[in-house]
């Protein structure tokens, strides 16, 4: 059981040794000639104003909030969208009665406003 | 082998699972926390229960540590909350507690000899998803559709609360 899981160990150990490599190298063989503002954090181009943490806005834990609860629906379709086959009409009217309870909530949050981002 | 992996696992599991309280800054914690859910699907995948494991990733790695950060972020908790909090003593004492309560259950408990159907054998030739599958959709059919109304007052209780701030 646990051998077919072989490749995914070797592919995490490579993504892993590559990362390593990399930085290992970079700081043996590359250049160091830092300034000031190379050593300024990088911000899209734009000269960094005020500090970094600063409080988020309430609508992105609303959003978050909803995701989850999406999410949640979306892993339930895994184990239906596996045995969809075998359980025929009877599974998707099961699912679509599940959908349909979950898109008058989505519908509750878009009449609502809280997808607005004003 | 698969011992030995094991008790790397968790020895990565618990080692996460302290930075988590001891790092002094929250996003550090916060990522130690994803570290140690890897570490759990990992114990799911060893369990042969690799949906178990997609879900824990999915979910708990994927969703929920993103509203812990942006909890975090909203609380903005700033550098003076980084000072070390100490509550070594009361720690220790709930934390034997807890140890010793484990080992009586541990001690106490006669695991039963007989088995259930479902054998690591039977998961092996179903499928640990299609077994899933089965029973959500056939045996426990009126608890999914009961889990679309929770997810449901979720999002009507996720929006009522916001909006209230805004």
């Amino acid at each position: 059981m646990l051998d077919s899981y072989l490749p995914i160990i070797v592919l995490i150990g490579i993504a892993v040794g590559f990362a390593i490599c990399t930085t290992i190298f970079s700081r043996l063989i590359g250049q160091k000639k830092p300034t000031e503002v190379k050593l300024a954090p990088y911000e899209c181009g734009m000269p960094p104003v005020g500090s970094a943490r600063e409080r988020m806005s309430m609508k992105f834990y609303i959003i978050a909030m909803l995701f989850i609860v999406f999410d949640i629906e979306a892993v339930f379709l895994y184990p239906w969208a596996v045995m969809f086959k075998k359980l025929g009409l009877f599974g998707f009217v099961e699912m679509g009665v599940f959908i349909a309870i979950l898109l008058v909530g989505y519908i509750y949050v878009w009449k609502k406003g809280a997808l607005e981002w004003e | 082998m698969q011992v030995l992996f094991f008790y790397l696992v968790a020895f990565v599991a618990v080692a996460s699972g302290l930075l988590v309280v001891t790092c002094k800054s929250p996003v550090n914690s916060a990522l130690a926390l994803v570290n140690t859910f890897f570490c759990l699907a990992i114990f799911y995948v060893m369990l042969h229960a690799p949906f178990m494991a997609a879900i824990q990733i999915m979910v708990y790695a994927g969703a929920i540590m993103v509203l812990i950060l942006f909890v975090i972020m909203l609380l903005n908790l700033g550098v003076e909350t980084m000072k070390k909090t100490t509550h070594t003593v009361w720690g220790i004492v709930a934390g034997s507690l807890v140890m010793m309560l484990t080992f009586f259950f541990i001690k106490r408990g006669q695991p039963a000899n007989i088995s259930g159907p479902i054998t690591n054998e039977v998961v092996e030739s179903v499928g640990h998803t299609q077994l899933i599958g089965k029973h959500i959709f056939v045996d426990f059919l009126l608890p999914f559709e009961i889990t679309s109304i929770l997810l449901l007052v979720a999002i009507v209780g996720a929006v009522i609360l916001a909006k209230k701030e805004v």
